[in-house]
């Protein structure tokens, strides 16, 4: 008999925040991280005094860690945590956060994610992601991650008889919501000739396949919804989260993430299912970990995911909305901001706050999280649902 | 099936040559342990005392147990190809000047995932293949796929061929003609394929044992060289120091004796001016010229062989003096392979017992003919490996060593 979890009543979501994307910059992580900060004091009117809990991502602030960055930015928290759960950490870290809140461990905390990006600290992230990478795989052709998602992406399409149109389908959707975004790096339409024509970086994956690395920042903050309410924020509730690490060891090549295991229990917790979400907001960095948390989540069964590419369109205006700012696929991955980015733009669909179009009376929205490509595989996956609160406007 | 090498055009001398670039090289202390396989050309991974699971990759604590008694064993490496890709794109610089190239995802039979440079010849997933331990062009260890079953010119995979040092349409030097193995090496050599042979001779003005039998060879050159001469030494690499792909070093100098029953030093000099200095001397004018070259093409200057003595590792009394210039030599093989290393040179270290010679007249069998001697030479330039320890002797000699240095230096002497 497992226990019960506790929902998480009485919590808020709210402010979400961009610091626009650069392909390169010189700023170190502290500059992305500190922008992100102040324009969430600016905009909410909460003082950078009142802030007591804190919540970081960034795979670039070496050598400080998140206690260096509290005396960087003159921060007195009362609550600290530092998630290095890569695409993973902004559900963890909502999941993390909204917990402090409810026990009152923290009144308002602070989620932010952000990484620099000059113009060799990509390669060398990259040749010391983790200690398995370097021992056995950066050495085998010093290949990014598309090299593990050529390998990952070869075996689905073989396994499923998924096609590259099927993951252009969704680069080409992504894209067009990305030209209603300021924000997003890429600026022209894709077309099905131009995805199919672009150069392979690792066979079967090709340029438009591969998130773009870029510096930039996100985050949002956490409270009671008391708080938000008085405040006169606009906010988004938190109906249920999962996370998992490391899940199905003994799957030889990653054929699904561990939202499987907890999918049930997260659509109990929130007292809904995959077909009442408004949008998803997945974690897109290639086109086929997509695909599977299209399966993985229940949209579709193990397998059936190039049939429901097909099946459905993927636009703002389409049959289910996929990464409705364009995802990090048109907009840039910004290191661990990259997985923010979903989150960021949810809270703003739910809020009525977009950066790009609004998907019609979103109210219910699933974001999904997946990081930490440490050897063969990534390890983390997370999930959360968050539903409108108060929107922008009607408070 | 891979196409056959073919032997390479000539240079055009105006180009400029390719400077050698290496994969990277970063490796965490417990990896090495795959890198001590590698040496000998064997897949070792670590295998759990206490519950049995096959690791990889390499850990301080069980996957499944969490025991940390993990011990390195040999494996056969078969297992399956679960996935595939062929690079177009790479961070580094050696990889960017060789894509496309082909990687292979493969479950090794006894469970790990291992992921593997892949042979051109192996088929798409799912297919059986069987995964090497080889040493890369910066010595590190690396897995590499191959066909489980053996085709034909396997060894002429443009990938495999990075990480071997094939004789085949190289031209090598062999520093000491005048002795068995010296010609054992040549006649290996050239039966290999390699292109031009330059085989030393001390001393010119003398005509030593089968002489004519080996300038009668289409791809010998005979070459004055005596590696205690270092005016001469440098003459002959200013000649032909920029074209020597492979050097083989196996000027030796040997005399059986201890300490107590020889008087004064010469002897004990003139085995370190041969066997030491004269390694230090060729190293020094060839080095350089072979670093330089480590990325010329097809025929690029490969590798680097020592003859070393098992008594290198642990002195042999009764060849007291000759024990020990040979652990100076190995010594100074290390720091050559340092050096070396980052160009792509492979230092081949040979470790053979008592050699069938005049020298070693007194000691009883087994000997290693020079004949396998240098087969063992030609097979660890084609299979890529760094540490070699030929016959029966040395290999027990290693054992012993491996397992109790103490033993063996208390064993020996007695």
């Amino acid at each position: 008999m497992t226990r019960r979890r506790a929902g998480y009543d009485g919590v808020a979501v709210a402010m979400p925040v961009t610091v626009p994307y650069v392909r390169y910059s010189i700023r170190g992580a502290h500059w992305w991280i500190g922008r992100a900060m102040a324009e969430l004091c600016q905009r909410s009117g909460v003082r950078k005094e009142e802030i007591d809990g804190l919540c970081v991502s960034s795979f670039t602030l070496s050598p400080d860690v998140a206690a260096g960055l509290t005396q960087h930015l003159g921060l007195s928290v009362r609550w600290l945590d530092h998630v290095a759960l890569g695409g993973g950490s902004a559900v963890v870290s909502l999941r993390r956060a909204a917990r402090a809140v409810q026990a009152g461990d923290a009144d308002i905390v602070a989620c932010v994610a952000g990484d620099a990006n000059h113009v060799d600290s990509f390669r060398l992230n990259t040749a010391n992601f983790s200690l398995f990478a370097r021992d056995a795989v950066y050495a085998y052709g010093s290949g990014g991650t598309y090299a593990s998602f050529a390998l990952l992406t070869a075996h689905y399409m073989r396994q499923y008889g998924a096609t590259r149109e099927d993951f252009g389908k969704l680069c080409i959707a992504q894209r067009a919501s990305a030209l209603a975004n300021p924000h997003a790096l890429f600026k022209q339409p894709l077309t099905m000739a131009e995805y199919l024509a672009a150069r392979p970086l690792a066979t079967p994956v090709h340029l438009f396949d591969c998130v773009m690395p870029c510096a930039g920042a996100e985050a949002f903050l956490v409270m009671r919804e008391e708080e938000a309410a008085a405040r006169g924020l606009p906010w988004a509730r938190l109906l249920a989260t999962l996370e998992r690490i490391n899940a199905f060891p003994g799957d030889p090549v990653q054929i699904r993430g561990g939202w499987e295991l907890d999918r049930d229990e997260l659509y109990g917790q929130a007292g809904a299912g995959p077909q009442d979400m408004d949008f998803l907001q997945a974690y897109d960095d290639y086109p086929v970990i997509s695909v599977m948390q299209l399966e993985d989540l229940g949209f579709c069964a193990k397998g059936e995911g190039p049939q429901f590419v097909r099946a459905n369109g993927f636009t703002v205006d389409g049959s289910l909305p996929l990464n409705t700012c364009g995802g990090q696929l048109s907009v840039g991955q910004a290191g661990a901001a990259g997985g923010h980015l979903g989150m960021v733009e949810a809270i703003r669909q739910l809020t009525g706050q977009p950066l790009g179009r609004q998907v019609p009376d979103a109210e219910l929205g699933l974001v999904s999280g997946f990081g930490m490509i440490n050897y063969d595989r990534g390890l983390c996956s997370g999930a959360a649902i968050l539903a409108t609160g108060a929107r922008a406007g009607t408070g | 099936m891979s196409a056959p090498l073919q032997r390479p055009k000539r240079k055009n001398p105006i180009l400029r040559t390719r400077l050698p670039t290496a994969p990277p090289a970063a490796r965490s202390r417990m990896a090495h342990g795959l890198t001590a396989g590698a040496a000998r050309g064997e897949l070792e991974l670590q295998v759990c005392r206490d519950c049995g699971a096959t690791q990889y990759p390499p850990r301080e604590a069980c996957h499944a147990c969490l025991s940390d008694r993990l011990a390195w064993r040999a494996q056969d490496g078969r297992g399956e190809l679960v996935s595939e890709t062929t690079l177009h794109l790479s961070y580094e610089l050696f990889f960017r000047e060789r894509v496309p190239w082909r990687l292979g995802m493969v479950r090794l039979d006894a469970g790990p995932i291992v992921i593997a440079h892949l042979h051109g010849d192996c088929a798409p997933p799912p297919a059986r293949v069987k995964v090497r331990a080889c040493l890369d062009k910066s010595g590190e260890a690396a897995l590499f796929a191959v066909p489980e079953k053996e085709t034909p010119n396997m060894a002429d995979d443009r990938q495999l061929r990075e990480m071997t040092c094939d004789p085949k349409f190289r031209k090598v030097l062999v520093t000491d003609g005048k002795t068995a193995l010296g010609q054992a090496l040549v006649r290996a050599l050239v039966a290999a394929g390699a292109d031009l042979v330059w085989v030393g001779h001390a001393e010119p003005w003398k005509k030593f044992a089968g002489f004519d039998e080996l300038a009668a060879l289409p791809q010998v050159t005979l070459v004055p060289l005596d590696v205690t001469d270092s005016r001469n030494v440098r003459e002959v690499a200013a000649e032909i120091g920029g074209r020597v792909d492979i050097l083989v070093n196996n000027a030796e100098h040997h005399r059986a004796h201890g300490i107590g029953d020889r008087q004064g030093v010469e002897t004990a000099r003139a085995e370190m001016d041969v066997n030491y200095f004269g390694l230090l001397r060729l190293a020094q004018e060839f080095g350089p010229a072979m670093r330089a070259r480590g990325a010329d093409g097809q025929s690029s200057a490969v590798a680097w062989v020592n003859l070393l003595s098992i008594y290198a590792l642990t002195n042999f009394p009764p060849h007291g003096t000759f024990s020990a210039s040979k652990a100076a030599a190995h010594s100074l093989a290390q720091c050559l392979r340092a050096e070396m290393r980052g160009s792509g040179i492979r230092v081949v270290n040979l470790y053979p017992g008592p050699i069938d010679d005049e020298w070693n007249q007194l000691l009883l069998p087994p000997k290693l003919a020079p004949a396998a001697l240098a087969q063992a030479v030609v097979k660890a330039l084609q299979s890529g490996v760094e540490d070699v320890y030929p016959g029966d002797v040395a290999q027990e000699w290693l054992a012993r060593w491996r397992d109790n240095p103490k033993a063996l230096e208390r064993e020996v002497s007695s």
